[in-house]
């Protein structure tokens, strides 16, 4: 019988609580996100809660289970993602008259307090939910996980603490 | 109100001093965590929650990255304490900037008044009577930052996209030396 992994990152009691939050926590920030038009909150908060379950993943578990996982490229394409999709429905704003038109609501306007009633005002919510949650992700992993090295053949590369010489990404 | 505004204030200035004398590094962090959510309480009582939910989060995010990244294991406290002359030129300039802040205070309105009233023609009354109306969002903070003025989210989405890249550049370190060339070069 072969040998049982070594858990990294934390000890049992955190990583099994962590598995039980992790997914409610992200469930929360996507409430805070898409009734943002109706109650306290923004696409930024949701964005930022959704950014701290995967944090909390990370540090419960170690870094090289989350990233593997989830990887860095991957947030950091989320990120350049968001931020295009929030300038697309601004310049999509030109269809109705001017820059960043809320053209849905000009066009259709449905009745106030229900989800889908505020135009583009839910659409730039998602958009910066996910632009914010990626980034500040980055941020995470950029300041705590990760270093940043020039390779042998002159391009950057980023590679986990600790594990400078063997692990590249 | 007004009560619960001082003693959080009060309570930020005694847990930054915390922050800048104690000699543990970890308490120190943890100090300065404590000043942001004294902030988040002044926001909730002066009637702002969407800067309070931002305060908190983007605090504990703050805190968790401080911790991580800073606090290595082999340095817990901080020894070296400050001179004698930069404490004193520190506290003349904190008395100078309070005689000025006495005088700009005296100057304001009471807490709670709403100074646009004395322009009519400013912009909030538009988006305070037609915002409804018009954006059909229910919060009005979130109407005027999404639709009223979105250019100003674009920038600051900008601002925040900028300041990764900023980041993943600046931590750039030098490449490691081979562990076959010892110190004896």
């Amino acid at each position: 019988m072969n040998k049982p992994e070594k858990r990294t990152g934390m000890n049992l009691i955190t990583q099994t609580v962590t598995r039980w939050i992790a997914g409610p926590i992200v469930i929360y920030g996507i409430h805070i996100l898409f009734t943002g038009h109706l109650a306290p909150g923004s696409g930024f908060d949701g964005g930022i809660i959704i950014a701290c379950a995967f944090v909390l993943i990370t540090l419960a578990f170690g870094a090289k289970f989350a990233l593997g996982r989830m990887g860095k490229l991957l947030a950091s394409k989320l990120s350049s993602l968001g931020a295009l999709l929030f300038l697309t429905i601004a310049l999509l704003g030109y269809a109705g008259c001017f820059f960043f038109r809320n053209f849905i609501q000009a066009a259709s306007p449905a009745p106030p307090f229900q989800i889908f009633s505020a135009g583009t005002i839910v659409l730039s919510n998602v958009a910066l939910g996910i632009m914010v949650g990626a980034s500040f992700f980055m941020i995470f992993i950029i300041l705590a996980v990760v270093r940043v090295i020039t390779g042998k053949d002159g391009k950057l590369k980023m590679i986990q603490r600790g594990q400078d010489k063997k692990q590249e990404e | 109100m007004e009560i619960l505004v001082t003693l959080s204030l009060i309570f930020m200035i005694i847990a930054a001093l915390n922050a800048l004398e104690t000699k543990d590094l970890l308490a120190s962090v943890v100090s300065l965590s404590a000043v942001g959510f004294g902030l988040a309480v002044v926001f909730l009582a002066m009637g702002a929650p969407d800067v309070a939910i931002v305060q908190v989060v983007v605090e504990v995010l703050t805190l968790i990255i401080l911790i991580r990244a800073t606090i290595r294991h082999d340095v817990t406290s901080f020894t070296e304490g400050t001179e004698f002359f930069s404490l004193l030129v520190g506290l003349v300039l904190l008395f100078v900037l309070f005689l000025f802040s006495l005088e700009a205070v005296r100057a304001l309105p009471p807490l709670g008044t709403p100074v646009m009233d004395a322009v009519t023609s400013a912009p909030s009354h538009h988006y305070l009577e037609h915002g409804l109306r018009e954006t059909g969002s229910a919060n009005i903070v979130t109407a005027i930052l999404l639709d009223y003025r979105a250019y100003d989210t674009l920038g600051g989405a900008t601002v925040l996209f900028a300041s990764v890249l900023g980041a993943l550049a600046v931590l750039r370190s030098r490449p490691l030396k081979k562990k076959k060339k010892t110190d004896d070069e």
